[in-house]
């Protein structure tokens, strides 16, 4: 799938579309940032709840191409344009970090769901 | 002095690149394939034509795939000046021939064209089928196009490697304030966008990043500020992490994974985890870690080639 498939998604907006068409071949859904940091794979799309500037620098340090952030979680302007900046795309939706995960993965078609 | 048969280069000191090329390239690389040929029964008369439309001087007599014989303008001219221009080529085609087989070096190709002074040379393949045609001029052109390809090769390479030894061999420093999350992984992007301007596999930036990143953010959560200092080096990355204090009283549990002393705010934002120190041992090459009140210091090294 690609970055822009995200969009399909109904409720899933759009906050900071970096590039559209970067490819994504996996997700990872964390919380905590080293683990994150750690263990999300390249070109992956990260499911978290973390809204702040910090989430950008790990993303983007780990090679994630898209961030969807759960729960309905207002996202600072900082956030944004640190994404603009680090050419990382940016999604809000109001899932929480569950149905988001398997919504990507029907995205990714690791699922499938009815 | 040079002798006639050889290659107007001495094999001793000249550029490997080109000798290679030399020998590398076979006559099949340069010839022209597609070949203007006439047969055995056609008039010198429709000859002379084909040479006037198509603008070539050389004519090859084949029966199928076979060679019979060659006719070239000076055949034509003798032709002309005896009034048999009328006769079939058979009758006065060049039938000694000299050619050369497809799978030799055109550098054999080369000596041939100074030892018999002919313009052209009919090439067969291996089952003595005529598959080609080679002059003077397709070497030259091959020649000049791959030289041009090999040059462009050395001349991006020797850019790449200045590029290397120049930004591998430089040291760049970064302050961190306490508890200062909004400049918070500035640094470690900095860091990362370096090794990547260098050329380095991304697989090993990302372990240089995992290291810069968690101690970066140690020093903003636990300590009173520090540094990072990034050391690049043509065989490895050495990342320090130096504090001012106040120290990690137990190292021993601090390197244990999900040990924290974070607070809750910290825990928030998503750190604090107890997996800071954990990462940085299980990317690094080399780690030690050193600390007293008066500050800690963490170095971990990352190597960007094998180890003798």
């Amino acid at each position: 799938m690609t970055v822009n498939d995200i969009t399909k998604l109904e409720g899933y907006e759009v906050q900071v579309m970096a590039d559209k068409d970067a490819q994504v071949s996996c997700a990872y859904t964390g919380d905590l940032l080293s683990d994150v940091m750690g263990n999300a794979p390249d070109d992956s799309v990260l499911i978290t709840i973390q809204a702040h500037k910090n989430t950008i620098a790990v993303a983007s340090l780990a090679g994630t191409q898209a961030i969807v952030i759960c729960n309905g979680r207002a996202i600072p302007d900082d956030m944004k344009e640190s994404a603009q900046s680090e050419g990382v795309s940016l999604f809000s939706t109001k899932d929480d970090q569950f149905m988001a995960s398997c919504k990507i993965a029907s995205l990714l078609g690791i699922v499938t769901i009815n | 002095m040079q002798t006639m048969d050889a290659i107007p280069i001495s094999t001793y000191n000249s550029a490997t690149v080109i000798l290679e090329l030399i020998y590398r390239m076979k006559v099949k690389d340069v010839m022209t394939r597609n070949l203007i040929t006439a047969s055995e029964t056609d008039t010198l008369r429709s000859i002379q034509h084909l040479m006037k439309d198509k603008s070539i001087t050389g004519v090859p007599i084949v029966n199928g795939s076979h060679l019979l014989g060659l006719v070239s303008v000076d055949d034509i001219i003798c032709a002309l000046d005896f009034g048999y221009i009328e006769d079939p080529a058979s009758k006065h085609m060049t039938t000694e021939m000299i050619v050369l087989e497809d799978d030799m070096p055109v550098s054999f190709a080369i000596q041939y064209f100074d030892r018999f002074r002919f313009h052209r040379f009919p090439v067969l393949n291996r089952s003595k089928e005529l598959v080609g045609m080679v002059t003077n001029r397709d070497i030259t052109t091959y020649l000049l196009l791959e030289i041009n390809k090999e040059v462009d090769k050395l001349e991006r390479k020797s850019m790449l490697f200045s590029q290397e030894v120049c930004l591998l061999n430089q040291v760049q420093s970064y302050s961190i304030a306490r508890h200062d999350f909004e400049k918070a992984g500035y640094a470690s992007t900095q860091i990362k966008k370096h090794l990547k301007k260098a050329g380095v596999a991304p697989a090993l930036i990302r372990r240089v990043a995992v290291a810069a990143y968690e101690l970066e953010m140690n020093i903003v959560v636990h300590s009173d500020g520090g540094e990072i200092i990034a050391e690049y080096e043509s065989d490895r990355v050495t990342i320090t992490a130096r504090d001012y204090g106040p120290g990690i009283p137990d190292v021993g549990l601090a390197l244990q994974k999900g040990y924290t002393t974070a607070d809750e705010w910290t825990r928030s934002l998503g750190f604090g985890a107890g997996m800071g120190l954990p990462n940085v041992q299980s990317v690094s090459d080399k780690f030690s870690i050193t600390s007293s009140a008066k500050g800690t210091v963490v170095i971990s090294t990352i190597f960007l080639k094998p180890q003798p």
